[in-house]
């Protein structure tokens, strides 16, 4: 080890073990390993067959219900479930960790589709706030328009709003792509911390407020761009990647990507160094 | 949290109470301390209705002092005098609760204010809407219950605006509760989601310019300065657009007039609200199953933006 007395303070940290590359985020991913899959368990999981498909009328079942019932039929191996009459209920669709089709044949009220992990959703109404809150993996695509906090905290997955969607779309992401079709309100991406955020219309203000990381591009007007975002050089990489996902999504296919501009944290804001407040005691 | 609904019907007329007590029962999971509606009922426009209180509902939850009812019937007595000496003569009289009364009133004025501070000197007694089409009920429990106790799901009319309060900062009381009348506008009402943090400063600014407040709850602000801003010659689309960077705070409210509603969300779009629109049809709530209770159809609906302000004419 070297003399911690007499090396600077960069190589002190090294010395100790410290890594010291350029943070463009933490990873949160663990990676699976194959030898240990007998052992991997998912709680509350089903094996269900995407051939095997029924319809669930909700009209007159509180939202508890409608989950129960949901998750009932997904132990009976239902994979593909068409929800009636969802009625701008909330809370609908909430914490299913497995793959499923899903299809909602209406609006949806406030978190819906919240906590989920692999579902493929389609719902041909509208949502309200804070649609797919925590989403981890899986793809959610809302036809019509979506309320405020679209987004807020996904760690994975496609979401995908056919329409307009309200403030603060993609707060605190983590991970993820979400795709709007319409125009966006204020503060989006506020805080957010990785992913993507595609917006083809026009956004309000403060666009990307104190975000630590992550993507924004944008088709149309900005409001205004919030403290800490700024402009970068959009690479034709980028432009792959935009053209690929949008048609995936199935969403602006023949949009010109190569006008969208492209918004990434400056930097300024936070503390970027790699070290935890532990650590940077240690290394003074 | 609150929640807030709001409909007008274009070119027709219909049954506003029983559809705003729908719209207003879907939120009650967003406070049922009190519940209140402004209802545009179809009036010949000929008389004054006068909706005033004389005293708080006592009841169970309630923040206000326990009075004995004969005070009530003292301060109707003095009202009655009052308005004789006004020259205002009460066509009609409906006493639903010992504390709450209706009166139709035929009185030439334009100008309300002089009448309302006669009226409002008389200790305990609140005018809680003046106007030829607008009548303002409010008190304590959810939307049905305060339905059922004034028996408004019969109220046909044109357009209607209420509110389902959670009491944060003020008491569980009538006069705290929404929606507010515009004083001193006749048929101006107005309810409110969310916080004011500018609320004492302004109100301070407005009691110097003569205008009244009865309540300390921050939402009675809007309407004070939203009618502040017509007296001196403001539309009412002006005034609430000059409202945006007035009130600091986080805000989604509704102002009702004789002939139109309004909507208005401040720049940081901090309050939900759902909107739907039509050629026919405006309904517009803090959530979605409030516009569902009277448009059950699979319909398009929105977020309005940030900074929005949008006004419909009957």
């Amino acid at each position: 080890m070297a003399n911690l007395k007499t090396v600077s303070k960069k190589s002190k940290a090294q010395s100790m073990g410290m890594h010291t590359e350029v943070l463009t985020g933490r990873t949160q991913q663990k990676f699976f390993n194959p030898d240990e899959a007998e052992n991997f368990y998912y709680f509350g999981t089903y094996d269900v067959d995407f051939n095997k498909r029924t319809e669930l009328d909700v009209k007159d079942m509180t939202a508890p219900e409608a989950n129960k019932e949901i998750d009932n039929l997904m132990s009976q191996g239902y994979g593909t479930i068409v929800i009636k009459n969802p009625q701008g209920k909330h809370s609908l669709g909430v914490g299913i960790l497995n793959k499923l089709n899903l299809i909602f044949e209406g609006s949806l009220g406030y978190f819906g589709m919240g906590s989920c992990d692999g579902p493929i959703v389609r719902i041909n109404g509208r949502v309200g706030w804070s649609c797919a809150e925590n989403l981890m993996a899986g793809k959610v695509v809302i036809e019509k328009n979506a309320g405020s906090c679209f987004g807020a905290a996904i760690r994975g997955g496609d979401l995908i709003c056919k329409g307009s969607v309200g403030a603060r779309t993609g707060i605190d992401m983590k991970g993820g792509t979400i795709i709007i079709g319409g125009d966006a309100g204020a503060f989006t991406g506020f805080m957010m911390q990785r992913g993507r955020i595609i917006i083809l219309g026009d956004v309000g203000i403060n666009l990307g407020d104190s975000m630590y990381d992550g993507t924004i591009f944008v088709g149309g007007e900005i409001g205004s761009y919030g403290s800490d975002a700024v402009d970068s050089e959009l690479t034709s990489s980028d432009q792959d990647w935009l053209k690929r996902k949008l048609k995936v999504a199935e969403i602006g296919e023949n949009f010109d990507v190569s006008k969208m501009k492209k918004i990434v944290a400056g930097k300024k804001l936070w503390n970027y160094d790699n070290l935890e407040p532990t650590e940077k005691k240690g290394a003074i | 949290m609150c929640g807030i609904a709001g409909l007008i019907h274009r070119g027709k007329s219909s049954n506003v109470g029983s559809e705003l007590q729908g719209m207003l029962q879907a939120l009650k999971h967003r406070g049922e301390d009190s519940t209140g509606y402004a209802l545009y009922g179809d009036t010949d426009g000929k008389n004054f209705i006068m909706r005033f209180k004389v005293g708080e509902n006592v009841g169970e939850g309630s923040s206000s002092i326990m009075e004995d009812v004969s005070v009530y019937d003292e301060r109707k007595k003095i009202v009655d005098e009052t308005l004789a000496e006004m020259g205002a003569k009460v066509v009609k009289e409906e006493r639903t609760l010992p504390y709450s009364l209706r009166y139709e009133i035929d009185y030439d004025t334009k100008d309300l204010l002089d009448f309302s501070q006669r009226i409002e000197s008389i200790p305990g007694v609140e005018i809680l809407s003046m106007g030829k089409s607008l009548e303002v009920i409010k008190d304590l429990g959810n939307a049905k219950m305060v339905c059922d106790r004034y028996s408004l799901d019969k109220v046909v009319g044109t357009h209607a605006i209420g509110h389902a309060r959670m009491a944060t900062e003020s008491g569980v009381d009538i006069k705290s509760a929404h929606p507010f009348w515009g004083y001193p506008f006749s048929d101006v009402s107005v309810v409110h989601n969310g916080q004011l943090t500018n609320y004492w400063n302004n109100r301070r600014v407005l009691e110097n310019k003569g205008m009244r407040f009865m309540s300390e709850c921050d939402s009675e602000l809007i309407a004070v300065y939203i009618a502040e801003k017509m007296r001196h010659g403001a539309t009412l689309e002006e005034g609430m657009k000059e409202s945006l960077t007035g009130l600091d705070g986080v805000f989604t409210y509704f102002v009702a007039t004789k002939d139109s509603l309004g909507m208005a969300k401040d720049t940081m779009a901090a309050k939900p609200l759902v909107l739907y629109e039509s050629d026919d049809l405006v309904a517009m709530g803090s959530e979605e199953i409030a516009i569902r209770s009277v448009l059950p159809q699979e319909i398009d609906t929105y977020d309005p933006f940030d900074g929005e302000v949008k006004v419909w004419q009957i």
